[in-house]
């Protein structure tokens, strides 16, 4: 029997059937839909964290002090700040793979200035920093190297500190005291948003690095480092290149471990998004079992649609058809059915994550060859719950099927 | 060599713990062009018969051979291609496709030829309705047509792969005298233009419209003999047509 003539068979046979084989259809139409708009809200949750990350700087690279050893006592990450202001500039000096390389001084004070005092986070930083974390002034400007070298009291107020101590928007310019310094307020940085872990990037004043270790912290040394490359390609190189200027800066031994960390942003990446990824899986493995589902009211329907067509199956048996052919048409039929539906869930799965996104504000992303994966599966399904019903009716003896009443 | 040739056949069927035996051996030629009407009570085997000639059921024992093909030791496809190459059958019941048109359901065998040899099946379709005067029934839905329009889709269906022989199971069992005579008149003709044909019927007047009658009682031919005045369907169907004529002739 010709492949078209099959198709033909079964839309004939679909068509005689509207209401059923709509119905029967929708078991796959949700299955289908369930498990596009489950991977596209896992999807969704996974790509929002690793644009989080990436929204921390580009190609970057984090050098943190390094976990110390007393005794055979580990001190934990950070115990000893071996981390300098030397270290940054060897860097800066010796570095070829590196794009800007910027010490980051941390510390905590209460602002006050503008509508009243604020709490909030201090990051002592070199002009780089600006560079590697993409971040620009909103309002005002950013500070430059001569206010670096001259240690000018010049700060820059992230979008949540300006939002709670000057709502009026009129920050740029005034005074702000910090641990009883005044600083000028020269910018406002770009709003930035939370980070992975929700932590509000804006919350922050950022100052000259040269400024914090004079005016406000005293210390020599620093939180942290970040180095950005080139490329993203360039990252493994870069953190080698890191750790040989490194040693040499803290005068190593080849025996001696490492008193600093070097992190880049996709095991940040990795990190964070694990737990996403088992929360979406399981979501996809729960909204297949409608698919499962599905699956079986199509074989439920095929088994009714053998009964009542016995009569037919005698006639086709009758007049020369073969077992093999009355199986394909029956196998045909019902993947049919499964596809067709599973191309409506498609549609159906993609609007819905659309809706869901737009209801929720969940950002929801459908991975390219759901379409595919989806249609596939679903034939899948159509082939093998069809086809015992579909054996079924090609096995029947022709005697007796054509006396079936 | 005769086109049907049955040979001390035996078939019993076992329900549960009883047994049938639906034929005890029966000897059975059949020649080219022949017209058969295959008699008896029910329960007498002529359907296992026929089944058994029709190639939808083999026997336990004796042997078949159907234009010189062994059927016995065939499988279940070679015995599907058989019936789709060699065999057209007409049943009581008419046994068409609901929702399906006339044009569509005399296509249907041709759909499952595999020699592959007739590609225009619609046009061949066409032909064989018109043999049996539906040529304006087309593309009607069997639910549309009579019972006796049903049956000459069914006989066209039978004709469309130009079988070597027709076999009807009581092809007039549910029709009205007038319509079966138009039945047995196009089977005459059919059978003048060279068809093989066995009938089953339990109607001794449409028996008579065949040329030997062959008829059996408990799984036995007890009469095989040529009908000695061979009734012309036709003829009588003229006959009703003009009644008062046929009273004053």
């Amino acid at each position: 029997m010709r492949r078209s003539t099959l198709v033909k068979l079964a839309v004939d046979s679909i068509l005689k059937n509207k209401m059923r084989t709509l119905l029967t259809m929708l078991g796959i139409v949700i299955g289908v839909a369930a498990v596009i708009v489950m991977m596209a809200v896992g999807q969704g949750a996974q790509s929002r964290i690793a644009e989080q990350i990436r929204n921390l700087g580009t190609n970057m690279v984090i050098i943190m002090p390094g976990t110390s050893q007393q005794g055979g006592v580990s001190q934990g990450a950070g115990t000893f700040n071996r981390l300098t202001i030397e270290d940054a500039e060897k860097l800066k000096r010796e570095g070829l793979l590196f794009a800007a390389v910027s010490p980051v001084i941390f510390s905590r004070a209460q602002a006050i200035g503008g509508e009243g005092n604020w709490r909030t986070f201090i990051n002592g930083v070199d002009m780089d920093y600006f560079t590697i974390r993409d971040w620009q002034a909103a309002d005002g400007a950013l500070f430059s190297d001569a206010d670096i070298r001259a240690m000018r009291k010049v700060a820059l107020l992230g979008n949540t500190v300006a939002i709670n101590l000057y709502p009026a928007g009129d920050a740029v310019g005034q005074q702000i005291q910090l641990r009883n310094v005044p600083f000028t307020i020269v910018g406002v940085l770009a709003q930035k948003g939370q980070t992975a872990g929700g932590a509000d990037q804006d919350d922050v004043i950022v100052v000259p690095y040269t400024t914090a270790q004079t005016r406000l912290s005293g210390w020599q040394r620093i939180g942290q480092i970040l180095v950005s490359t080139y490329s993203p390609a360039e990252i493994p190189a870069a953190q080698e290149e890191i750790r040989a200027i490194m040693r040499e800066s803290h005068r190593l031994g080849v025996d001696d471990d490492d008193d600093f960390t070097i992190r880049n942003q996709d095991e940040l990446t990795e990190t964070a998004s694990s737990t996403t990824k088992v929360m979406s899986w399981l979501l996809a493995a729960i909204a297949s079992i409608s698919l499962l589902v599905g699956g079986i009211g199509i074989m439920n329907i095929m088994l009714v649609s053998v009964t009542e067509r016995t009569r037919e199956i005698g006639i086709r048996l009758a007049i020369g058809a073969r077992g093999s052919d009355v199986l394909t048409q029956f196998l045909v039929e019902s993947v049919v059915i499964s596809v067709l539906g599973g191309l409506i869930g498609v549609a159906v799965g993609y609007s819905g994550a659309a809706l869901l996104g737009h209801l929720t504000g969940w950002s929801t992303e459908t991975p390219p060859g759901t379409v595919l994966i989806a249609v596939g599966f679903s034939a899948a399904v159509g082939v093998f719950f069809g086809f015992y019903p579909a054996r079924r009716a090609a096995s029947l003896d022709p005697i007796q099927a054509l006396r079936y009443e | 060599m005769s086109l049907i040739h049955v040979e001390r056949v035996t078939k019993v069927y076992r329900t549960g713990k009883t047994e049938v035996h639906a034929l005890r051996g029966v000897d059975l030629k059949v020649a080219r062009g022949e017209m058969i009407a295959i008699v008896g009570a029910s329960g007498s085997g002529k359907s296992t018969l026929m089944n058994i000639i029709g190639c939808l059921d083999v026997p336990n024992s004796g042997q078949y051979i159907l234009d010189g093909v062994r059927v016995n030791d065939l499988a279940r496809n070679a015995l599907a291609d058989l019936r789709n190459q060699k065999l057209g059958f007409v049943f009581q019941g008419f046994n068409l496709l609901p929702r399906t048109s006339a044009l569509e359901n005399v296509e249907l065998p041709l759909l499952y030829d595999r020699s592959g040899r007739r590609r225009d099946t619609l046009a061949i379709a066409t032909l064989a309705l018109e043999r049996v005067g539906l040529g304006d029934r087309l593309t009607h839905q069997t639910s549309e047509l009579s019972g006796g329009q049903q049956q000459r889709v069914a006989i066209a269906r039978a004709l469309v792969t130009e079988p070597t022989v027709l076999l009807a199971d009581e092809p007039t069992g549910n029709l009205d005298s007038r319509t079966s005579l138009g039945i047995m008149a196009l089977f005459q003709v059919l059978n003048d233009q060279g068809i093989t044909m066995l009938i089953v019927t339990h109607e001794a007047d449409i028996a008579s419209c065949a040329k030997r009658i062959v008829e059996l009682r408990d799984g036995r031919i007890i009469r095989d003999e040529p009908v000695k005045s061979r009734r012309r369907a036709a003829d009588d169907l003229e006959a009703l047509a003009q009644p008062e004529l046929a009273e004053t002739a």
